[in-house]
């Protein structure tokens, strides 16, 4: 396994000891992060010791870390893992998706350092966002577009997956972690288009949610679900707050780690126009 | 594990002891292993359930209670209100949600002539919901018809489905007349024959086997 895996970068690896420092002594090995430089019961070293103690920092905190938590074979297994040969542009669509979750996080949870989820102060505090707050409509605006970005980004990843053939086995379960993750994210849609509570929002979600009633048999109940009752209001806007807000993210991201951890596990696709060139190297690629 | 041949040949035997469990005790016949992961997954099974279950009834409660019923909300005097066309009138259905819960209804006296169901109300009270999908339907008065802007649903003056995807008439309120001014009180949905039902959501069936696919509020 751990021939497997690339030898770590250069910057990461511990300096070897410098002649004519510390003494001198070939038994004086500054690399097992432990000992801090210069510090081996004498004065307060020259200026160069210190300043190499500070070029040395930085691969002490990490290897500090890394000692404790063992987190850098597995970071270099995701960042180090083999690629086939013809990946391009296309296979940044996800990265790009989650990105867009990512702003989509940031931004919502900033606005919701002013959003009110009440029925009467909704639409103002939505409007206040708006026109009072510094920056207010930027954040909005980006929170607004980037859903929909969002949206355009999934969909064009999906036609990506479909039209490679990366969802073929192994691969069909990520398939279906994504199609999860793209109803979460509509239904993350639908439950912020009505936050803004103006006639838009209101009206839109009366239709979405009588589109969902009118599903046989279980559709009145799931109305009522989300309305909280039989009239869509003040309990409706803090349900679909609270499911804008904490349940529908929280899956959305755990199921994004899944999604994350099975790319790195099974690896990616080569695009369908390559063919292989030689069996032990389509072996190692695939 | 030294008598690991045992084990195999004796299966059945409902004694750990027989079955060649490590450090079984007489007479035992569940190793203490199992008891314990029973008792460790039971015990976890509860505690998740003490508080998974109200909470999910708590976010269910909704579906099984009934709303706050409707006051009798006043819309205008006798006078304001005809036969022949419907005067549009604002009341709030959800108080408590403000301006959020206003509503448009239409309003007309009841007409012996034309009106052959529900006699017993003295005013025709209708709803602005398209009963396809919930958007607001428009009276015109030029045609005597309700349509619905979303996707096409046309109602005839008592409000039946004259065209257009809605699957059943408008729904109405219930109205009466106290010190000669108009009231208006529930709602109440009807099928294409203008018997009334409780109150349905929009694209709920009435007529038909259809009425069976979709429920009323189990409270109802």
């Amino acid at each position: 396994m751990s021939r497997l895996t690339p030898p770590l970068p250069k910057f990461l690896r511990p300096a070897p000891p410098r002649p004519g420092y510390n003494g001198g002594g070939p038994e004086a090995t500054p690399g097992n992060g432990d000992t801090p430089p210069g510090g081996n019961g004498e004065q307060p070293g020259t200026i160069e010791q210190l300043r190499d103690g500070a070029a040395e920092s930085g691969t002490q905190v990490v290897g500090w870390l890394d000692e404790r938590s063992g987190a850098s074979p597995l970071l270099r297994g995701m960042l180090y893992r083999k690629v086939p040969k013809g990946t391009n542009w296309f296979y940044t669509l996800g990265s790009a998706t989650m990105f867009a979750f990512v702003s989509q996080a940031v931004t919502g949870i900033f606005l919701a350092m002013y959003y009110e989820p009440d029925t009467s102060r909704a639409y103002e505090s939505a409007a206040y966002i708006t026109h009072e707050v510094f920056l207010g409509e930027l954040v909005r605006g980006m929170h607004k577009w980037g859903s929909t970005v969002m949206i355009l980004l999934i969909f064009l990843h999906l036609a990506r997956t479909f039209v490679f053939g990366a969802y073929k086995y192994p691969r069909e379960l990520n398939w279906l972690i994504g199609v999860v993750l793209l109803v979460m994210t509509l239904a993350m849609g639908f439950t912020g288009y009505l936050l803004p509570f103006d006639q838009r929002s209101f009206w839109a979600t009366v239709v979405g949610v009588n589109i969902q009633a009118s599903a046989p048999v279980i559709g009145p109940y799931l109305a009522d679900f989300l309305r909280g009752g039989a009239e869509l209001g003040t309990t409706t806007l803090a349900r679909f707050y609270a499911l804008h807000m904490l349940l529908i993210p929280g899956l959305l991201a755990a199921l994004i780690g899944a999604h994350l951890y099975l790319v790195a596990k099974l690896g990616t696709t080569a695009p369908p126009w390559l063919k292989a060139e030689k069996k032990e190297l389509s072996r190692h690629e695939l | 594990m030294a008598d690991k041949p045992k084990k195999t040949s004796a299966p059945s035997s409902p004694y750990t002891a027989d079955r060649g469990a490590a450090g079984a005790f007489e007479g035992e016949t569940v190793t203490r292993r199992r008891f314990m992961t029973v008792n460790a997954l039971s015990i976890g099974g509860i505690a998740s359930a003490a508080f998974g279950l109200p909470a999910l009834g708590f976010a269910l409660g909704p579906l099984f209670t009934d709303g706050v019923p409707n006051a009798w909300q006043d819309v205008g005097e006798e006078a304001d209100f005809g036969t022949s066309s419907y005067v549009p009138k604002v009341i709030n259905m959800q108080p408590a949600a403000g301006d959020a819960g206003k509503t448009t209804i239409y309003v007309r006296k009841f007409d012996p002539e034309l009106d052959t169901a529900n006699e017993d109300l003295p005013y025709v009270a209708i709803t602005s919901r398209c009963s396809h999908l919930g958007c607001a339907v428009r009276y015109v008065a030029a045609s005597q018809r309700f349509g619905c802007p979303c996707h096409g649903g046309i109602y005839d003056f008592e409000g039946k489905v004259a065209g257009g995807p809605p699957v059943r008439p408008l729904d109405r309120f219930h109205t009466r007349v106290v010190n000669g001014r108009v009231e208006v009180g529930e709602r109440f949905s009807l099928n294409s024959k203008l018997e009334r039902f409780a109150p349905r959501d929009p694209s709920s069936h009435l007529d038909g086997l259809w009425q069976y696919l979709y429920p009323p509020r189990p409270s109802t």
